[in-house]
């Protein structure tokens, strides 16, 4: 069975193209950390697959089926810059959001709801914050929010986009052993990811993209110093050797 | 009821419905979208008296969500064409705008209805402009539709407030769980423009614009819970539409100028006084939430 399947995907993004030509296969339970430059089409890509942004071409099939017939399998984590943290709620209202889509059309949110929010909080280590504006969090503690929506979504396919961005120690930490449990718990996670540095400790499959997959496979395998050149260009000196 | 109860009746009808409708508006920044509806529906109502020769509520009603939905629309697809959001409210209503006005002055002879009426509003004809309600008896046509208008934005929003809640929030979120953010988006407008219509001979269509932003900007600054957002926009519509026609009978002046004036105080008051946002607060308060 795949995950998700991308075929021959390519969109633009203000007329100018940012993808072309993508394709690939995910294999189930992997971890994979999408990396390539400012501009490359990381972003676009999650966008893309999630139909949020038009596609020029190409086919993306979830779980050999279509996107609409798996909603709820599919989890999403936009950028922490996307949304409006002075919008009156707080934290535990923004979790119950991950929920809106199971609870239905014309139903509020059950006690019930609410506990598997509140539970998804304490998990991210939150529970105490269930009640604070959104707007009083922390850079950190606001992703971490993010992280427990998409938690009580329980999807078995994750993508997140940038979710490490502008967060303290202590939220990375906690994210990332987020990660790797839902990998064990056989999830399948893709996440948008700038650090170069971390991309061997926090990832078992990398994708360097530039507009076009330069390289996708496991992370001892792709990620080589000639691979990330070819992504991200000349300019960029290999840590490794630094 | 009395002439001057009917007057404040429809005042208060005004200010719930902008009242609420405005918190949605602020945030999901459409401030200027709701100044392009305001505007946009002269064009709207002028069209549907044009083709049924009649100045009834329900006809102005079905020119006006048209209206509205056009804006909406034309504003979007000049958007998705690379034209900047605001430069594309701008240009659509000016243009809707002024085509509204040049066929009233051309074509509609002298019925009544002129431009200095659809922008500025006339709450004291109000209550000469009856009709016949079962079981009510002789109600004012206006206040009749407003309370329709009322009923239908109330429902909409309590049945879809948790769809409203995170469409506005965090439209991608939303689209990912399946709920259709361009249709409620639609919807939105519609229920944007039927408001703004109903509340036409009320207060007109500029000042119609104070009754949506202000009172909501002002609630803004009072909680950080959007139901109860929700609750304080509405009530301060209808302190600031109620106490603008004590005003404007006081000082003798306008009445929809003096409600827009009344949401200005309303406003100033929660910019100084309000205890989470307020400029004196800030002062006081000593700093202790680093935030970020």
């Amino acid at each position: 069975m795949s995950v998700l399947k991308v075929e021959d995907l390519s969109a633009s993004y203000r007329k100018n193209k940012v993808l072309s030509d993508v394709n690939f296969n995910v294999k189930p339970g992997s971890l994979t950390g999408i990396i390539g430059p400012n501009g490359a089409g990381k972003s676009t890509l999650l966008k893309v697959m999630l139909e949020l942004h038009p596609s020029l071409s190409g086919k993306v099939s979830f779980f050999d089926s279509t996107l609409a017939k798996t909603k709820r399998r599919v989890g999403y984590v936009p950028q922490r810059g996307s949304v409006d943290w002075d919008f009156p709620t707080n934290a535990l209202d923004v979790v119950l959001m991950g929920l809106y889509g199971k609870i239905g059309w014309f139903k509020w949110p059950s006690k019930q709801d609410k506990e598997l929010a509140l539970e998804a909080l304490a998990q991210m280590g939150m529970a105490d914050y269930a009640d604070r504006q959104i707007s009083q969090l922390s850079g950190g503690q606001q992703q971490r929010v993010f992280l427990a929506r998409a938690l009580v979504q329980d999807a078995d396919l994750y993508f997140m986009d940038e979710p490490l961005v502008g967060v303290d120690a202590a939220t990375e930490t906690a994210i990332m052993t987020t990660l790797k449990r839902l990998k064990s718990a056989g999830k399948t996670v893709m996440v948008v990811h700038h650090d170069l540095l971390t991309v061997e400790d926090y990832f078992d499959h990398v994708m360097l993209l530039n507009r076009t997959i330069v390289e996708y496979g496991k992370t001892d395998e792709v990620f080589t110093k000639d691979n990330v050149q070819k992504t991200y260009g000349g300019s960029l000196r290999w840590m490794k050797e630094a | 009821m009395s002439y001057e109860g009917w007057i404040l009746l429809t005042a208060a009808l005004v200010g719930i419905s902008c009242g609420v409708m405005g918190v949605f508006l602020i945030l999901r920044r459409m401030a200027m979208m709701a100044d392009a509806i305001s505007h946009t529906v002269l064009l709207g109502i002028v069209t549907a008296y044009l083709i049924t020769r009649e100045l009834s509520g329900w006809h102005m009603l079905v020119g006006a969500i048209i209206a509205g939905l056009l804006t909406a629309v034309f504003v979007q697809w000049l958007h998705s064409l690379g034209v900047q959001q605001d430069a594309s409210i701008g240009v659509v209503f000016t243009t809707l705008f002024a085509i509204g006005v040049i066929m009233i002055a051309t074509k509609t002879g002298n019925v009544h209805l002129d431009v200095q009426h659809a922008l500025m509003g006339e709450i004291t004809f109000v209550p000469w402009q009856t009709m016949e309600i079962p079981l009510l008896g002789e109600v004012p046509q206006a206040t009749f539709i407003l309370s329709i208008v009322l009923a239908i934005v109330l429902v909409m929003i309590l049945a879809f407030y948790k769809e409203w809640k995170i469409t506005t929030f965090d439209a991608a979120l939303a689209a990912s769980l399946g709920i259709p953010v361009m249709l409620m988006h639609y919807v939105f407008m519609t229920l944007v423009s039927i408001t703004t219509v109903a509340s036409f001979d009320a207060v007109g269509a500029i000042m119609v614009v104070a009754m949506l932003i202000t009172p909501a900007a002002a609630a803004y600054l009072w909680t950080d819970k959007l139901s109860i957002m929700l609750v304080l926009s509405a009530v301060f519509g209808v302190l600031s539409a109620i106490g603008g026609y004590y005003i404007a009978s006081w000082i003798d002046t306008s009445i929809s100028g003096s409600m827009a004036f009344a949401t200005g105080i309303l406003f100033l008051i929660s910019f100084i006084g309000s205890p989470r946002h307020g400029f004196i607060s800030r002062y006081i308060r000593p700093v202790t939430l680093a935030k970020e």
